[in-house]
């Protein structure tokens, strides 16, 4: 009886192929929206199949081709080792998108249990990880990095773990802000009373409910960790040589700007246009799916 | 309104102190003997010894912690490693330059930011309002550090309308100020964004508001109800988002000081860690953290104020 | 004479379910040194009635058809800045929320001196005439009031300052919408002799809203019956009050507690609902509603004369 009750208290949310399709739809309908999706698709489709776009292996040193202008053959010029610059974009986009996608996962799961603790545990609880979280909050991101790098030296592992510290109180709040608001409604209460225990209420009823919300947030922030991305590794904190990445490329241009430009063109253009994709599509999807979420800032 | 400040300062200091426990946690977890690392390869045992008890690491982690906590409160932040000058000191040396480059980002980013979000308001849906829309969508969006780079790419270098490297002639406010210019605006080129979409949204809740109807049924004229009755009411919030936004500033400021050449914290910061300079890189972390703890307290008690609403609540 | 003279009105929201139409037909007069009362349910379009006569409308809303005249002036069709010039010191407005009406960061005396930014006089004495609207509607201590912000005032002193900025401004005509509807009883009867009070010392009219009927029996001369976006009935007061001719005045009458002679336990309320006026029917708008309809209500009602300034929009008119 128990089970049957809180099978029916449910919400029922099955996002089939059905409201996908028209989900898509939607968006490409607002010009920002189909403008987003374009540059997305565009960074995904090189990441993925930047063996096939460019014949050019991106280490491959060839000082015979040092500092080349753009042309045909090297659609983005040649870099100082005389590496083909679109062939390291292409491959550097690579590096930006598992790094977007698996801290963003990592923050995510972080995120979801410590706000759930907060939401759903004792108050005490609660109230320190706020202040754990407003003290996370109080380092200017570059500034965590920067201090982080020191403990554990300029890598992929150190990039995550920034983007890690710098995404997961915000998430943590949301989760935490929502569970509060669920713990209240009838449902939980009702699946409560009927003994359900917390692991099965936070799973069933309060998770369910908060992810929407959530994976907009989550899209609207892929391009703060882009930039984090590409940021310490034009610091040299990050990706370290010869793995190519936006952030290093943009970095041999800003060290060589005055005589070859190109090189720091070629660095930042993509950056420029993978941040304003993600960006409009993340817009686009909070209008059109929870204008709710439509703050100020 | 006093009960509120100190209910708020307390919560500061409270941040600021897990803030410090943090980091002194990430300073005791650097692997390697901080001594070993400070005096250099060619350092003897004795000497390596002697150190260890000068810097009290011979003592229990919480004796450490309470000592570095003391101490920071006070002020004392430790010496640096390479010419054992105060910690304190050398960032307070840098500190005006990066404030001097997040108050010209500030003032990017609210001249430009108020009057267009403004605008954006008054002609809501027209293609003024999307094209503000866009842009301050697109100025979030691209990452400061590529502003950056770009700014210097076509203002210093292409066009040479601007200088490209450092903070200018000490002594000379003109050249210092032409400095600034292109390294400020990379700082606050974002926030113009932030600010236009901020003063736009509440601009156009303040014009539903039923008090601006009142104005307009007495006649008076659009340009005193739209600035004085509710930009003024508009702009509020604009505090409190700079408030927080320093947080992001700083970091702007960090990329802006190595693109740019300038003295700053956050070249000192980087310099101190690519020269493994300990000591310096956490002063300067927690004093840049104090500094936006402080600045974002200020901009509440501004906010408090500066509106008779809150200033009576409070 | 005639201040203000509605008619043949017609109001057109265009909204995401299509057109709205708010008001149809409304026809009116005003006149010199009358007090005018708007009565009807919440919804039935007095306050889109206001707005159009201030032209004030929101975005998405405009004048279809008809005329509104004031002093002889046409309105509709006026520039913003010729409809400007009228609003203060040819028309003011006091608004139905006192808690909102008044800007929450400039010092009352701020906004009175504003108001008169037309007269070119000093700054003093514009204080000077601030203090003395202050004084007419008897705020205690009117110089501290000038230094203070709004929020420091209750909603029965606001309502008072709102009264204060209008009356200042001497106009020919005082729209007053709900001006009491947000305060208790005992400042409603004291509000209602304040501004009848102040109307006879200004010699102006008054068009006054309200859901109120003791109120405006107590305050109006003329009265107007709206219901759903239409004028079903106007006339004297006292015509209207004693002699009801349309089915709503009359539903109306019957429903106000005022006018409960039995004691009873709930309150007579009328049966139905507003119609969809983005679908207004063709005929009588109350017919839906209406104990007394038959077959002819379907078309659309004339406006009857049942007396000299007593005019019903019943096919029916005085007959039930």
């Amino acid at each position: 009886m128990s089970a049957a009750n809180s099978d029916f208290t449910r919400p029922a949310r099955r996002p089939d192929f059905a409201r996908a399709f028209d989900a898509v739809r939607r968006i490409t309908a607002e010009p920002l929206g189909a403008l987003g999706i374009f540059l997305v698709a565009l960074m995904i489709g090189g990441a993925l199949f930047a063996d096939w776009l460019s014949a050019y292996e991106p280490g491959k040193i060839s000082p015979r081709d040092r500092f080349l202008v753009p042309s045909w053959q090297h659609l983005l010029g040649t870099d100082q080792l005389g590496r083909d610059l679109f062939s390291r974009v292409l491959h550097g986009g690579r590096i930006a998108l598992t790094v977007a996608l698996f801290s963003t996962a990592v923050s995510l799961l972080i995120g979801i249990v410590l706000g759930l603790i907060a939401g759903y545990g004792p108050r005490w609880l609660d109230n320190l990880l706020l202040l754990l979280f407003d003290s996370i909050k109080s380092f200017p991101t570059v500034m965590l990095a920067l201090a982080l790098v020191t403990l554990f030296g300029p890598s992929l592992t150190a990039v995550v773990i920034v983007v890690v510290l710098v995404n997961v109180p915000g998430y943590a709040r949301i989760i935490r802000t929502q569970t509060l608001a669920l713990k209240e409604s009838e449902f939980v209460t009702a699946a409560e009373s009927m003994g359900a225990g917390t692991v099965r209420i936070l799973r069933v009823h309060i998770l369910p409910n908060v992810l929407g919300p959530l994976l907009i947030l989550t899209s609207m922030d892929i391009p703060v960790v882009i930039a984090i991305e590409a940021g310490m590794s034009f610091l040299g904190l990050g990706v370290r040589p010869p793995t190519p990445s936006w952030g290093s490329i943009l970095n041999d241009g800003f060290t060589a700007i005055r005589d070859t430009p190109w090189i720091a063109i070629a660095g930042g253009l993509p950056i420029i246009l993978t941040t304003l994709g993600f960006t409009f599509l993340g817009e686009t999807m909070r209008d059109v799916f929870d204008p709710r979420l439509k703050r100020h800032a | 309104m006093l009960n509120y400040a100190v209910k708020r300062l307390l919560l500061a200091v409270a941040i600021v102190s897990v803030a410090m426990l943090l980091l002194f946690t990430m300073i005791y977890l650097i692997p390697g003997d901080p001594a070993a690392v400070a005096l250099g390869p060619r350092a003897t045992e004795a000497m390596r010894e002697a150190l260890i008890v000068k810097m009290g690491l011979d003592q229990p982690v919480w004796v450490q912690f309470w000592n570095f906590f003391t101490r920071a409160w006070m002020g004392d932040l430790g010496r640096e490693v390479l010419s054992e000058r105060p910690v304190a000191q050398v960032v307070m040396e840098n500190l005006p330059f990066t404030m001097a480059l997040i108050a010209g980002g500030m003032t990017w980013s609210v001249a430009l930011g108020i009057p267009l979000g403004c605008w954006a308001a008054v002609k809501r849906g027209s293609w003024a309002d999307r094209l503000v829309g866009v842009l301050s969508v697109a100025v979030i969006a691209v990452p400061s550090f590529v502003i950056a780079i770009y700014a210097l790419l076509i203002f210093a270098v292409a066009l040479r309308w601007l200088p490209a490297i450092g903070a200018g002639e000490p002594g000379n406010p003109g050249d210092q100020i032409t400095h600034l210019i292109l390294p400020s605006l990379a700082v606050g080129l974002g926030w113009v964004g932030y600010i236009a979409r901020m003063v736009r949204a509440s601009m156009l809740e303040v014009l539903e508001a039923q008090h601006i109807r009142t104005a307009r049924a007495f006649g008076l004229p659009d340009a005193m109800i739209t600035y004085r009755y509710a930009l003024t009411i508009a702009i509020l919030p604009t505090i409190t988002l700079l408030g927080v936004g320093i947080g992001q500033m700083l970091s702007s400021a960090v990329f802006a000081e190595i693109v740019f050449a300038r003295p700053g914290v956050g070249k000192l910061v980087y310099d101190a860690i690519l020269t493994r300079n300990y000591p310096l890189v956490s002063g300067a972390v927690l004093v840049t953290t104090v500094l936006f703890v402080l600045l974002n307290l200020a901009a509440d008690l501004l906010i408090g104020a500066l509106d008779p609403r809150v200033r009576s609540k409070l | 004479m005639t201040v203000l003279a509605v008619s043949d009105l017609n109001v057109h929201f265009t909204t995401g379910a299509g057109e709205l139409h708010a008001l149809r037909d409304v026809s009116f007069d005003v006149s010199e040194n009358r007090v005018v009362g708007v009565v009807g349910e919440s919804g039935c379009g007095k306050s889109t009635l206001i707005n159009a006569i201030l032209n004030l409308l929101a975005d998405n809303g405009r004048i279809s058809s008809g005329s509104i005249e004031f002093s002889g002036q046409e309105l509709t069709g006026l520039s913003r800045r010729q409809m400007r010039e009228l609003r203060g010191p040819g028309i003011a407005t006091v608004f139905q929320d006192p808690m909102g009406a008044l800007n929450p960061v400039l010092p009352i005396g701020r906004q009175m001196r504003n108001i008169q930014y037309r007269s070119g006089q000093a700054k003093s004495e514009k204080d000077m005439r601030s203090l003395e609207a202050l004084k007419r509607v008897r705020l205690p201590d009117p110089e501290a009031v000038l230094a203070r912000y709004p929020h420091e005032f209750s909603g029965g002193m606001k309502q008072r300052i709102a009264i204060a900025m209008a009356v200042m401004m001497e106009p020919d005509l005082l729209i007053a919408d709900e001006p009491t509807t947000a305060l208790d009883a005992t400042l409603e009867v004291a509000m209602i002799e304040l501004l009848k009070d102040l109307q006879r010392q200004i010699g102006c009219s008054v068009l006054f809203i309200s859901h109120h009927l003791g109120v405006v029996a107590e305050l109006c001369d003329d009265v107007v019956v709206m219901y759903a976006g239409e004028v079903v009935e106007r006339g004297s007061t006292r015509e209207v009050f004693k002699n009801p001719g349309h089915p709503y005045s009359l539903k109306l009458l019957e429903c106000d507690p005022a006018r409960q002679t039995a004691r009873r336990r709930d309150l007579p309320t009328i049966p139905g609902e507003l119609p969809d006026l983005n679908h207004r029917p063709t005929g009588c708008i109350f017919a839906p509603r209406c104990p007394h309809r038959g077959k002819e209500c379907a078309d659309a009602p004339p406006d009857r004369q049942l007396d000299e300034s007593h005019i019903v929009r019943c096919i029916r008119a005085g007959a039930v």
